[in-house]
């Protein structure tokens, strides 16, 4: 039975019956690690040696110039193991997959990221690992894929729908339904049916902790402002939880607004969607008025999603986070300007929310403090930047 | 008592099983399925499921997802369905709608099972539709007399099948095995422990659907089943026809096998 899972409104179980018990024994087993100090010591040695924690912040002033004069605070995600903050997730699923006694993984993936990352864990816990990508994106994203690959893991190409992240779930999906027994979906992001938007939360909410007390000891106070982009919203779950109690801290999501919310094609489910069902949660979705889910696009495979985490859709309608859309084009601009100014080039999922933060800290003037989740690094973007930008490879 | 009722106790009455047949609304265009849903009540089939195409269909393999896929293309929606449960329950067998919850969600709950209702039809199934987020639609299924089936799978344990049948009515849908729609040669083993399971919990009919595409099969499930539900066999059947016409014939073939396979497996 669900005794949790709900935010509001929202999350819940929308899911065959054959998952619920699967759900249900991942539900227990998570919450029995929590509470168990071995796992806990266990996870906590890995991120140690392993992931490379506790990341470190970087202030960047010369970028900050172009921000109104905003003092810009980034917590580097992109220096974890594998490139991004996706490893926190999956060495704490690999670890629970183990307790289950399950020996396969299947995982879906858009940017690679995720799919790099539950590739990685599979091969340091000996476990077998599968990993659907849609077509399109293991075209956008051939570097990650070659990465998985190298690493042990067997990558499916999704030609179904849309050939991007929403049919890379519902494939995982469908394997799910057929080898439960013995198979663990590892999920990457905060979305789908409960316990999964908890579970993955509370696997990156070490985010948050480590920069809530960084940002303490190297300012003396909490940040005017917590940013991150959003695609699913792990990322961001991740940095917003430490602050959620801070009333004083602003948190803002940054959804990909494409070529523009108001002409259609974008992936701001919650600045431009509705509630609905999608993947087994309630959340806000990308609809039409049939309740059919609509296409997403974005320049960044990472945030093409017409999905979004229950739990930033709570936030949103309670007012305790604001969600914006940057267009690709404003996404892009601030990607370079990164690398041109700080020596980082960011994974572009990424640099929505620095695009977000040049706009946030022009708006909060010269004495805020803004903290971002630098979430990813962007070496697996270089093509789609060179293109962008027209430098010949 | 809804129309569904009444022919799961007829067959009962006979001691056979129901042949109960899948078809998504507007495939293999609005009016190709409205001349299929006659020809399979002319083979002798007892109940048709018309499907209300969605963009997600995580519980359907590769048959039911192209249906669907040329459905939507076609620019099928909920009027559609209605009209073709309309067009099957005028044929007087019984109908119900199969669909996954964000369409009934988006077009409105209490909405949507009075317009079941009003087109003649006896209940819907909801593949991802979980008890506990059912209150709303438990209530509007009541206020419109149509039933909510609901699916159980060899995985769901003894103590949840009591609270998935009690919230159930027409028939428990029992899926045969692990996985998604889609024909297979045998049937599984795990069928005929999943409904001897479900008949512990509760006096509902109990119809078994997932990879049944043969009289032979239809045959060995009714020996212990009061339904037997196909749907990507007749599919396939249309998608691989030369011309409507034959794929007409083609299902108006299988239906009229599988109408005696579910004849003789008592």
């Amino acid at each position: 039975m669900i005794t949790e899972g709900h935010f509001g409104e929202y999350g819940g179980r929308f899911v065959p019956e054959a998952l619920i018990g699967a759900l249900e024994e991942l539900e227990a087993a998570h919450y029995a690690a929590q509470k168990d100090p071995a796992f806990i010591a266990e996870l906590a040695e890995l991120h140690r040696t392993y992931t490379g924690r506790p990341s470190i912040i970087t202030e960047a002033k010369r970028f900050a110039e172009h921000a109104g004069g905003a003092r810009i605070f980034l917590k580097r995600e992109d220096l974890n193991h594998t490139g991004s903050h996706k490893i926190n997730n999956v060495l704490g699923q690999a670890l629970l997959t183990k307790r289950m006694g399950k020996k396969r993984i299947i995982a879906e993936t858009g940017a690679g990221q995720h799919g790099v990352a539950s590739a990685t864990a599979a091969a340091l816990m000996g476990l077998d690992c599968v990993v659907y990508m849609g077509e399109e994106d293991t075209r956008r994203q051939a570097l990650n894929v070659a990465r998985m690959k190298l690493l042990g893991a067997q990558v499916v190409p999704v030609t179904s729908g849309s050939k991007t992240l929403k049919d890379a779930i519902n494939e995982a999906m469908r394997d799910w339904v057929t080898n439960v027994a013995d198979t663990h979906y590892m999920l990457g992001t905060v979305a789908g049916p409960h316990p999964f938007p908890t579970m993955v939360r509370d696997f990156h909410k070490i985010i948050g902790d480590e920069a809530r007390e960084q940002m303490l000891a190297l300012t003396g106070k909490l940040p005017d402002a917590v940013l991150a982009c959003v695609g699913g919203g792990s990322n961001a779950i991740g940095i917003f939880n430490a602050f959620i109690p801070d009333a004083d801290v602003r948190l803002i999501g940054l959804e990909a607004g494409g070529d523009g919310v108001e002409t259609g094609r974008h992936a701001a489910t919650i600045t431009g969607g509705s509630p609905g069902v999608l993947h087994g949660t309630r959340s806000y979705v990308l609809q039409d008025k049939n309740g059919q889910t609509v296409e997403s696009h974005s320049i960044s495979a990472g945030l093409d999603y017409p999905g979004v985490g229950p739990e930033h859709a709570y936030l949103h309608d309670i007012g305790r986070a604001e969600y914006r859309a940057i267009n690709d084009d404003a996404a892009m601009a601030a990607f370079e300007l990164l690398c041109k100014t700080e020596g980082i080039i960011p994974a572009i999922e990424t640099a929505h929310a620095l695009a977000g933060a040049l706009d946030i800290g022009k708006e909060l003037g010269p004495h805020a403090n803004l903290l971002i989740n630098l979430s990813g690094r962007g070496d697996k973007d270089v093509q789609t930047a060179a293109e962008y930008f027209g430098i010949p490879l | 008592m809804t129309q569904l009722d009444a022919v799961m106790a007829k067959v009962r009455a006979e001691n056979r099983a129901a042949l109960i047949a899948y078809i998504p609304a507007g495939f293999p265009s609005q009016d190709g399925c409205a001349k299929a849903i006659k020809v399979l009540a002319d083979a002798g089939v007892d109940a048709i499921e018309i499907g209300f195409p969605y963009s997600d269909p995580v519980m359907d393999g590769p048959v039911i997802q192209e249906a669907a896929d040329i459905s939507l293309k076609g620019g099928t929606q909920a009027a559609d369905v209605f009209a073709a449960l309309k067009v099957a329950s005028d044929t007087g067998v019984a109908a119900v709608v199969m669909t996954y919850w964000n369409p009934i969600a988006r077009y409105g709950v209490e909405k949507f099972a009075q317009s079941i209702a009003d087109n003649g039809g006896s209940g819907v199934i909801t593949p991802d539709l979980t008890i506990e987020e059912s209150d709303e639609w438990i209530a509007a299924t009541k206020k419109s007399g149509i039933n909510p089936i609901y699916v159980v799978a060899p995985s769901t344990k003894d103590e949840r099948l009591k609270g998935v049948t009690a919230k159930t009515g027409g028939f428990v849908y029992a899926a045969s095995m692990m996985g998604v729609t889609g024909t297979r040669s045998t049937v599984a083993s795990s069928a005929s422990e999943l409904v001897a399971r479900v008949r512990t919990v509760t006096d509902l009919p109990i119809s078994v659907g997932l990879g049944v595409s043969t009289r032979e099969q239809a045959k060995s499930l009714a020996a212990y089943a009061d339904g037997v539900i196909v749907g990507s066999a007749f599919i396939k059947l249309l998608l691989d026809a030369p011309s409507e016409q034959a794929g007409l014939d083609a299902i108006s073939n299988l239906a009229k096998e599988l109408a005696l396979g579910v004849r003789e497996g008592r």
